[in-house]
């Protein structure tokens, strides 16, 4: 039991990172029909720069761990979201018109320079977080102990998640979005500049993505230059598990892949843990081909 | 002269390069009902499309109240009061009703206008004040007309412009919402209709155009329309 608890905290926090990124790849997904190959490696500069900024500001020591990490998460979110609509303007938006193969060679020439880009500024090897930013103490809960970072990282991500649902479901630019990601022509019928919306998805994405970065960062401690891609593709599979352009859909699905690698990886075979989420993903898939939240009403003509 | 609240001088549209509309020519009146009719790939959808800013001129000019509306972006279009509802309805399936009609308030920033607006609408059509919770992909197709039509009208717009309204509805319901239409047009709504229903476009019009293979061939008043021989053989199937 104390064993089963670890493991549902612990993929709960991954699967909240996971949900944090796959909801760039759905946003986008669903505005532009774009699967934004470069999404990854956003994630990855968001853990890079975060060491950077942590490192050099020393934030953690002035302010506090809590308060520290939070203004860091806070940079590190706005830089990337510049760095996501920079890549709009310079890799998508000139291709908006062209064949949507266009857009994806370009999606995956963006990842590979980016991915360089990182490499060659920061180096190939893997660099370390310091590792005693946030107390190493732990939490008692249900029987267990759990480490303070896992509870933070699934707070922070199920607050911004919570924000995010909010935004979309609640507001009126965030009706706009879901507009837009139906029907852009009709979208604009109705007075919304639908460039507008694009450039607020490239904003929103990538900072959620660069502060999964972060939050990767602190809670395996590592990062490489190549670390983008597997959680991207994680990522990816999650959105696509909860119905790709679906924003709760994205949420459910990293959550659950989290949880269920973790488990696989506990009960069946470490070494199997990949294997095990994509096994999960191709048995959902089989039963509903949209995703566990995907397109519940088809739309009347 | 009566001051034109709309007038297009020889739009041509061409998609790709292929032109579909050859120097069009055309005029509404503040406060009239004014139809074009046209057989299919005529270029009405095309005309109706342009003058709300999807569909870019290649050459020619509209003018909405002295306002060149060609220069225009689409989503401007809408903030100088014109409203489309467009061919085939094009409302948001997976929106409420509600969420639907106050997307199409979008661009009015005043909420107590908006919530009249709202109220007028649910008078006109009291099914979606009652469906306001339903995703309007789930309305049936007259629904989804009039929720396409309340849309528009929540953006309070001097001119409404429609694309085949009645398009796969039952007589019954096309002869309500022509009813609607005339109602609206009674509130001082100028409206441009665009029907391939003939007979009843020109019993609501004021005024018709003909279009024919991206030309206008005929444009008169709707009652002289009506008992022109060659309308009455090419779109009143024959009979007057
Ligand atoms: N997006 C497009 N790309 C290329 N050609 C188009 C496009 N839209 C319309 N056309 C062509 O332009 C011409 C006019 O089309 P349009 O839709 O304006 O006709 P319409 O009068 O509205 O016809 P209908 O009564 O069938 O709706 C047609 O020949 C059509 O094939
Ligand atoms: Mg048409």
């Amino acid at each position: 039991m104390e064993q089963f608890l670890q493991q549902l905290t612990n993929g709960l926090a991954v699967g909240s990172i996971y949900a944090l990124i796959a909801l760039g790849y759905t946003m986008v997904y669903g505005v532009l029909k774009l699967i934004n190959f470069a999404h990854s490696e956003l994630v990855t500069l968001g853990a890079y720069l975060g060491l950077t900024l942590l490192t050099s500001f020393a934030l953690t020591d002035r302010m506090g761990p809590l308060l520290g990490i939070l203004l860091l998460a806070v940079m590190v979110m706005g830089l990337i979201a510049l760095v996501g609509a920079m890549l709009d303007r310079v890799a998508y938006r000139p291709l908006r018109q062209s064949p949507r193969l266009s857009a994806v060679v370009s999606a995956l020439g963006a990842s590979i320079f980016l991915q360089n880009t990182i490499m060659l500024i920061y180096g190939a090897r893997f660099l370390n977080y310091p590792h005693d930013i946030l107390p190493k103490m732990t939490i008692h809960m249900m029987g267990i102990d759990v480490p303070l970072v896992r509870i933070l990282i699934l707070f922070v991500s199920l607050v911004m998640m919570g924000g995010l649902f909010f935004f979309i479901q609640k507001t009126r630019i965030g009706t706009a979005i879901r507009a837009a990601a139906i029907d852009q022509g009709a979208a604009k019928l109705m007075g919304i500049d639908v460039n507008r919306v694009v450039l607020l998805v490239f904003l929103v994405g990538p900072a959620l993505g660069g502060a999964a970065g972060l939050m990767l960062g602190l809670y395996y401690g590592q990062i490489n230059f190549t670390m983008g891609w597997s959680y991207g593709l994680k990522a990816f599979t999650a959105a696509i598990l909860g119905g790709i352009g679906n924003i709760p859909g994205a949420m459910l699905g990293g959550l659950l892949l989290g949880v269920i690698e973790a488990m696989g990886a506990t009960y069946i075979s470490f070494a199997w843990k990949d294997a095990i989420a994509f096994l999960v993903l191709i048995l959902i898939l089989i039963v509903r081909p949209t995703g566990l939240l995907g397109e519940r009403v088809a739309e009347k003509v | 002269m009566i001051d034109m609240l709309l007038e297009i001088v020889d739009l041509h549209v061409s998609y790709g390069n292929i032109e579909v509309l050859h120097g069009i020519n055309l005029k509404v009146a503040q406060g009239e009902i004014v139809t074009i009719l046209g057989a299919n790939g005529a270029g009405k959808s095309t005309t109706l499309l342009t003058i709300s800013g999807l569909v870019r001129a290649a050459k020619g000019a509209i003018y909405f109240d002295k306002t060149p509306l060609h220069k225009l972006h689409a989503h401007k279009v809408v903030k100088e009061g014109i409203a489309q509802v467009p061919e085939g309805r094009r409302v948001f399936g997976t929106l409420t009703v509600q969420e639907n009609l106050n997307l199409g308030a979008f661009v009015s920033r005043d909420s107590a206008r908006v919530k009249r607006t709202r109220e007028w609408i649910h008078q006109l059509f009291p099914i979606l004040a009652e469906r306001r919770h339903q995703l309007a992909g789930t309305l049936s197709g007259g629904e989804q007309q009039m929720l396409a039509i309340g849309r528009a009208l929540m953006s309070e717009p001097r001119i409404l412009l429609l694309d085949e309204p009645s398009l796969g509805l039952a007589p019954l319901l096309v002869k309500t919402i022509f009813q609607t239409l005339r109602q609206i047009n009674e509130t001082g709504v100028t409206v441009l209709l665009v029907e391939q229903n003939a007979r009843a476009a020109l019993k609501l019009a004021n005024r018709g155009y003909v279009l024919e293979l991206g030309k206008i061939v005929l444009e008169d008043e709707a009652k002289a329309l009506i008992s022109n021989p060659e309308v009455q053989q090419a779109y009143l199937g024959g009979i007057a």
